[in-house]
């Protein structure tokens, strides 16, 4: 409209040309339209959804909706740090509340872990067992899923299917399955998250060796080389720092994933967290807050540094 | 091998004499990656001390995963044999028999015949026959036993009964069980093998067990595994079958609806042309309500469940990406060039993103109740701290080209933003959003598992009584199709989207 009233006199070429324009202008606002009212459709369609089939309806809830500060009010300050390292409450009545001697973990007779540093400790142990378990299968299996290292496109589609559904397979079926079978522990946590690491890493590594760069290969391949020759002296010495930047971005996501896998059943720290939320044990409950926020702020900060370290600012996209 | 090109042994060494920092990495260089490896293999030594997995694993009970692996994709039909005392038989299904009330599978086969019995408590008498027609509609028979059991005293009466004399259950693959006469004769993997049942001495082979047979001690019950077909055990008073079948069972109608053990043709016909079997109702809504309200699946809670899980996902995506959208450009130094403001945004992020989504999770199920608000607003939480950090780095590295061709035609701040910025980052954005999208379906599910709404909370409930694996299975057969349907559209709209740029 503009440009037609600043020019009227346009060309029938031009004019042609600006009609055209108008339609195709035209159109891209109708679908914008659309898909914007689609979304107002379906976002509102699913509030009322949710809030349906909610146990208390929000708008109820809402007045609520600050008690859970009321969670993280300990009786006094200090008594935050009596809970985080496990010293003694004046408050003490017998219940766990104050004081829980039972979890601590003697190193010697007088010198105890207290209790959460122990399963911090564990949780963090899940984490990175299971992502050096994922990396070791999913480095094996990235080399069979690369469209340039595989050329046989049944091994290559078994590979992807098999990572596929080692990836999308929920993780608190195989915990809850490996629960049955192993009983309680950090065990069946540390199977679960691993088996989904081999998953995600295996697919972040195979499209990190279909885009490396196959002059290296084929020389090797001139040279006679035979396929693992070719792989470990071409391929891999380019893709390693890649490999370990992923490694350690899984690393902060299986943190926190064995984290909520512990809340459900399995080891560390997610589970007395859950327990002292509904327990109503305010300085516990924060104790453990503050515990988690301070190990996943340091490992993602180290991991970020290393990351830095290793292949300078590229590759910093979060993946899952 | 022979070709002129190639050099001597003696050649090639005197290259690699002149050049020894090309061949061989530096010695630290070297060092290093054998101190990685070594110092990974210790910490996973270390670890399997730590977390004493060899002793777990060994002291698993791997035996029951096989049969709960089995459980996902077939069931058992457990009948039992009672034999009493004088050597009367009945074959008893258990009440919530995935057969239903009057079984009459024709794997088994029984005889029967008329028999003088001597009884002592009137009340157990007759009880017997009628568990046997039915083991269903106990209720009200059950009460009238126990009013006359009270006034009758336990006195022995006489009485003429028709009794199983003979039962004989087939399995899958060629195994089978014949009860005859105080006899269990059992046949699988073309070897007999005969049981004798004694009230005095228990259970006793006759000759050695077959390798398919455990006993633990003489006398005690044998049990008989005949692989995936199912198993049976066998004692003095009670013969145990456990017949197993693959499938799902009555994964359309359950044994209270009408239409149970009903083939396709038949429900049809009943839909269409039938009488009405409940006159409030069609029979086609009928049936439709049988399907949505099946007792053991569960579908309309089953599909409830689901679709939480997934609007959990889209609005807590939605909305964190609503709210990050605005923040970011605070948060990004070459948009607002307040360093206050800035670090005050990111470390907002930062804040968000660390809490845990379960920190989320737990205090907002205390906030609104068990359910999907729960779970949307953690996933709210969280996200807005990942896609503002994400949405942050995408500004930090626009193009300023564009911004200055705008701005230097004399632009309000606002077109700046909308003409020079926004075209760049947008795809980006969008792309972002839909790929949280579709991992928030996948962790959606965990966090449910904490209350926080969905179809996690029904999963851990289905595995936690370790009886209910084919739902587990079933459930998780829908979330892979969702999840399968939301990763090719969000990867179909996201290459859309990404398409012009060499990505």
């Amino acid at each position: 409209m503009a440009i037609s009233a600043l020019s009227p006199t346009l060309s029938d070429n031009g004019a042609v040309v600006e009609r055209h324009w108008q339609e195709l202008n035209l159109r891209r606002r109708t679908y914008t339209f659309l898909g914007l009212a689609l979304l107002a459709v379906a976002l509102s369609g699913s509030l009322w959804f949710a809030n349906a089939t909610n146990a208390g309806k929000f708008f109820d809830r809402l007045p609520y909706f600050f008690d859970f500060v009321g969670d993280l009010v300990p009786r006094d300050g200090a008594e935050i740090g009596r809970a985080l390292f496990d010293l003694p409450s004046p408050y003490d009545d017998g219940s766990l509340k104050y004081n829980y001697p039972e979890g601590r973990v003697y190193l010697t007779d007088t010198i105890y872990v207290p209790e959460y540093f122990y399963k911090m400790l564990e949780t963090l142990n899940i984490a990175i067992f299971s992502t050096i378990f994922g990396m070791f299968f999913g480095f094996i299996l990235c080399f069979f899923a690369a469209r340039n290292m595989m050329p046989n496109p049944w091994v290559r589609g078994i590979a992807r299917r098999f990572m596929e559904i080692l990836r999308a397979f929920p993780e608190v079926v195989i915990a809850g399955f490996f629960l049955a079978i192993l009983s309680l522990g950090p065990i069946p946590a540390m199977i679960a998250v691993s088996i989904h690491t081999v998953g995600a890493l295996g697919k972040l590594f195979f499209e990190v060796v279909e885009n490396a760069d196959m002059r290296p290969d084929e020389g090797l391949k001139a040279a006679g080389g035979n396929w693992i020759e070719r792989v470990w002296f071409g391929i891999v010495p380019q893709v390693l720092p890649n490999f370990m930047s992923y490694f350690l971005l899984r690393l902060e996501i299986n943190v926190r994933a064995s984290t909520i896998i512990g809340a459900v059943g399995g080891g560390g720290i997610g589970e007395p967290l859950r327990l002292s939320i509904s327990q109503g044990h305010e300085a516990k409950t924060l104790a453990i807050i503050i515990l988690l926020f301070t190990t996943i702020i340091a490992v993602d900060q180290f991991s970020a540094w290393l990351r830095r370290r290793l292949v300078g600012d590229q590759a910093f996209q979060l993946a899952q | 091998m022979t070709t002129s090109t190639l050099m001597s042994a003696a050649e090639m060494e005197a290259i690699a004499a002149r050049h020894p920092q090309l061949l061989k990495g530096s010695a630290s260089k070297r060092v290093r990656s054998v101190l990685i490896i070594a110092g990974i293999a210790l910490y996973m030594i270390y670890s399997w001390w730590f977390f004493s997995i060899g002793q777990v694993l060994t002291n698993a009970n791997w035996g029951i995963a096989g049969s709960y692996l089995a459980d996902w994709v077939s069931y058992e039909v457990r009948p039992d044999i009672r034999i009493a005392k004088d050597g009367a038989m009945q074959v008893v299904y258990p009440r919530f028999s995935p057969l239903g009330p009057d079984a009459k599978p024709d794997w088994v086969t029984i005889e029967t015949k008329m028999m003088e019995r001597s009884v002592d408590a009137p009340a157990a008498a007759q009880q017997q026959p009628q568990a046997k027609k039915s083991a269903f509609s106990f209720m009200a028979p059950n009460a009238a036993v126990a009013g006359s059991g009270t006034e009758a005293a336990a006195a022995t009466e006489t009485r003429t009964e028709e009794v199983v004399s003979r039962a004989t259950v087939r399995f899958g693959g060629a195994a089978s069980i014949e009860v005859v006469d105080g006899k269990v004769t059992a046949v699988y993997d073309g070897q007999t093998f005969l049981m004798r049942l004694d009230p005095a001495k228990g259970v006793e082979p006759e000759g050695a067990l077959p390798a398919w047979a455990t006993q633990k001690r003489p006398g005690e019950k044998i049990q008989l595994a005949f692989g995936m077909t199912g198993w049976a055990e066998v004692d003095v008073e009670k013969v145990s079958i456990h017949n197993r079948f693959p499938g799902w069972a009555n994964f359309i109608f359950d044994t209270n609806s009408p239409f149970f053990n009903k083939s396709f043709g038949e429900v049809m016909s009943l839909i269409t042309t039938g009488d009405r079997i409940d006159p409030a109702l069609s029979n086609l809504a009928l049936a439709w309500d049988n399907i949505l309200y099946n007792s053991e699946w569960q579908h309309l809670d089953v599909w409830t469940k689901l679709l939480q899980t997934i609007v959990m996902a889209f609005v807590g995506t939605l909305f964190a990406s609503v709210i990050a959208f605005p923040l970011c450009f605070l948060a990004a130094r070459n948009i607002t060039r307040n360093g206050v403001l800035n670090q005050v945004t990111k470390r907002l992020f930062d804040f968000l993103r660390s809490v845990d989504m379960l920190i989320w999770a737990l205090f907002f199920t205390r906030a609104f109740g068990p359910g999907p608000l729960a779970g949307m607003s953690a996933i709210f939480f969280t996200d807005t701290g990942t896609l503002g950090k994400l949405y942050a780095e995408a500004l930090e590295n626009i193009d300023d080209k564009q911004r200055e061709g705008v701005k230097s035609v004399g632009a309000a701040p606002l077109a700046v933003q909308r003409f020079g910025v926004l075209p760049q980052v947008l795809p980006v954005f969008a792309s972002q959003a839909l790929y949280f999208w579709e991992s928030n379906t996948r962790s959606a599910t965990i966090i449910g598992a904490v209350g926080a709404g969905g179809i996690g909370l029904k999963l851990w409930e289905a595995m936690r009584t370790n009886s209910d694996w084919e739902n587990v299975a079933y459930m998780v057969i829908l979330i892979l199709i969702v999840v399968f349907i939301f990763d090719s559209v969000s990867n179909a709209l996201r290459s859309r989207l990404m398409g012009q740029k060499t990505h």
